[in-house]
């Protein structure tokens, strides 16, 4: 009875009025605190709407005078490949995805449901690699790809990169699919379904918004972090990805900043528009993974 | 029993491409880690086994420099991130309008291409004409331009900064969620006998987060023991070695000057120590989760 009181909606509303005082402070914690997760962004914004000219003057001047979008003209034409290197990292992103997933929702469901001899082993063997990250294994994985005559090819980025993002995917996912009631299995098994069958059939079905919100965070991560492999896996321009590729723009007597901050707003895009779509998935998403049980 | 079998046989057949894979492309490139450390293996075509020459030449002062720089480097940057990860959880928590927003805001740091987010780093710490020197200027705190990257002491903080900003957008949206699990009746409860909002966060929040705040910082310490495109974009190391974390140094023996096997030896001391992080990490949440059930 008492606890019916408390959770009333008085109490609810009461509990989370701010005085004035308070509310000022809360919105100035707010403010300090996206100004520094944003400034970067302002700035480079700002920055690829300058003309070189202005740029390179002092004193500093924030604001752009006589600004104007010909950075995002030129950038393509003084790094003709740009678009090339565009499609590069969404390319290796999209196979690294799909790899992940063909490996990671079979395993994902296996530690979800079943409980056998040395699966907490294996388990805590993926979440061990998570702490290892491709710069420390990279002498032998650099011998790997040059036996295998992977170097300077995709494989040689999507390969070892997809490898790291399986231990997340796999915690991920296996989280979502403990979720799914176990009556489902014996159901099936009740009428005479195989297990294979089951796991296509019902789980899979059933899995699908956690699966599809796997493969975000998959895509979101093998996007931003191609970036060692690709250094030095791989040096054929016409393989590489954005983070290698915009050093195009680092020229040999200066780098052209402008051109560079208008090359990283459209190769940000894509990732901006996924972030726009799907940020209810995204939320979910983390914080699923975040606090397990 | 044949229904168990057959289930036996499914689960490590589902389990079985996994861990193929992962043997492949990370359990034998760390065996063979252990093993290139005792050679000295480079460009040339033959590797001869050498002993523990490779440890035996690492081991000297700078490389005890460099140990410690990583220590302190990771500290200061997780503790950063901890820090301001609490602050921002707590703030995007509260009940004010616009707060799905503000929660959307800190995103753009961790979902954008790392590298990117370094370049515009790279930028704002530009002396000449970037953004921090310039409102440094104008804001009366500095003489003349101050460039962030060429002296020792800034660049390291610098780059700290750095990781502190990629990092941060995780932490504060893992604490967030930590803090929303917080049942909300214990505030109601605490609220109804009269506790002010600074006590219920005190007594409430902070307990009940603690085991989030060490969880987070056990894997962030792993995650910038490990960080190499903020430190290479920026500094590459420099100026004169004052960025160089162990992985740098073992990147750029290993694969800037191809000394491959002693390149390995510098990753096997890594692999020491994260084994060491991992071991406390998983004690850590073992003793956590007891701590919860009991």
């Amino acid at each position: 009875m008492a606890r019916k009181l408390f959770r009333s909606h008085e109490t609810r509303a009461m509990i989370d009025r701010y005085s004035v005082v308070e509310l000022i402070g809360i919105y100035l914690g707010i403010a300090a605190f996206l100004f520094f997760m944003l400034a970067p962004f302002v700035e480079g914004f700002l920055v690829s709407l300058k003309p070189l000219a202005q740029l390179f003057s002092t004193p500093y001047s924030f604001w752009p005078e006589n600004g104007s979008f010909e950075a995002y003209r030129t950038m393509w034409v003084s790094v003709p490949r740009f678009g090339r290197y565009i499609f590069n990292s969404l390319f290796i992103s999209v196979v690294s995805t799909i790899i992940v997933l063909i490996l990671v929702v079979p395993a994902a469901y296996a530690f979800a449901r079943f409980k056998f001899k040395g699966m907490a082993m294996v388990l805590g063997g993926f979440l061990a690699v998570s702490m290892f990250s491709g710069a420390v294994l990279l002498i032998p994985l650099f011998r790997l790809m040059r036996t295998l005559g992977l170097l300077n090819t995709y494989y040689a980025m999507i390969v070892p990169g997809a490898a790291f993002l399986i231990p997340s995917a796999i915690w991920l996912l296996r989280t979502y699919m403990m979720r799914i009631p176990n009556e489902l299995n014996e159901a099936a098994y009740m009428d005479g379904a195989s297990q294979f069958y089951t796991f296509r059939r019902v789980i899979l079905p059933i899995a699908r918004p956690g699966i599809i919100v796997v493969a975000i965070m998959t895509f979101i991560g093998a996007y931003a972090q191609q970036f060692i492999f690709a250094l030095t896996f791989n040096s054929k321009t016409e393989f590489m990805p954005l983070p290698v590729g915009l050093f195009a723009y680092f020229g040999k007597q200066e780098v052209i900043w402008n051109e560079l901050m208008a090359a990283s707003f459209v190769g940000i895009a894509p990732a901006m528009v996924i972030i726009f779509f799907l940020q209810r998935y995204l939320v979910g998403g983390l914080t699923a993974g975040a606090v397990k049980q | 029993m044949t229904q168990n079998r057959a289930a036996w046989i499914f689960a490590w057949a589902l389990l079985t491409p996994a861990i193929l894979y992962v043997l492949v492309i990370v359990a034998w490139p760390l065996i063979e880690t252990f093993r290139l450390s005792f050679t000295d293996a480079s460009l040339r075509k033959t590797t001869n086994y050498v002993g523990w020459t490779n440890y035996l030449k690492i081991f000297d002062k700078d490389f005890l420099e460099i140990i410690i720089r990583t220590f302190t480097w990771t500290f200061f940057s997780v503790l950063l991130k901890m820090v301001i990860g609490t602050f921002g959880a707590v703030l995007l928590n509260c009940a004010v309008p616009g707060r799905n927003l503000f929660r959307l805001l800190t995103m753009p740091p961790w979902i954008v291409p790392m590298a990117i987010g370094i370049f515009m780093w790279g930028w704002m710490y530009n002396g000449q004409f970037g953004m921090i020197s310039g409102l440094l200027q104008w804001f009366g705190l500095s003489d003349g331009p101050v460039a962030f990257l060429a002296y020792g002491s800034s660049a390291y903080w610098a780059t700290i900064v750095t990781d502190v900003w990629i990092g941060v957008p995780m932490v504060t949206i893992y604490f967030l969620a930590a803090i929303q699990s917080i049942p909300r009746d214990l505030y109601e409860a605490a609220w109804t006998d009269g506790a002010s909002r600074w006590t219920r966060f005190r007594r409430i929040t902070v307990p009940l987060m603690a085991p989030a705040i060490i969880t987070m910082s056990m894997l962030s310490l792993i995650a910038t023991f490990n960080s190499f495109d903020i430190i290479w974009i920026l500094t590459q190391g420099g100026p004169s070695g004052s960025t160089t974390t162990m992985i740098i140094d073992t990147y750029s023996t290993a694969i800037g000057s191809k000394r491959y096997g002693e390149g390995a030896a510098r990753a096997v001391v890594i692999c020491i120590f994260l084994s060491l992080f991992c071991i406390a990490y998983f004690r850590m949440t073992r003793k956590l989760a007891g701590g919860q059930k009991a």
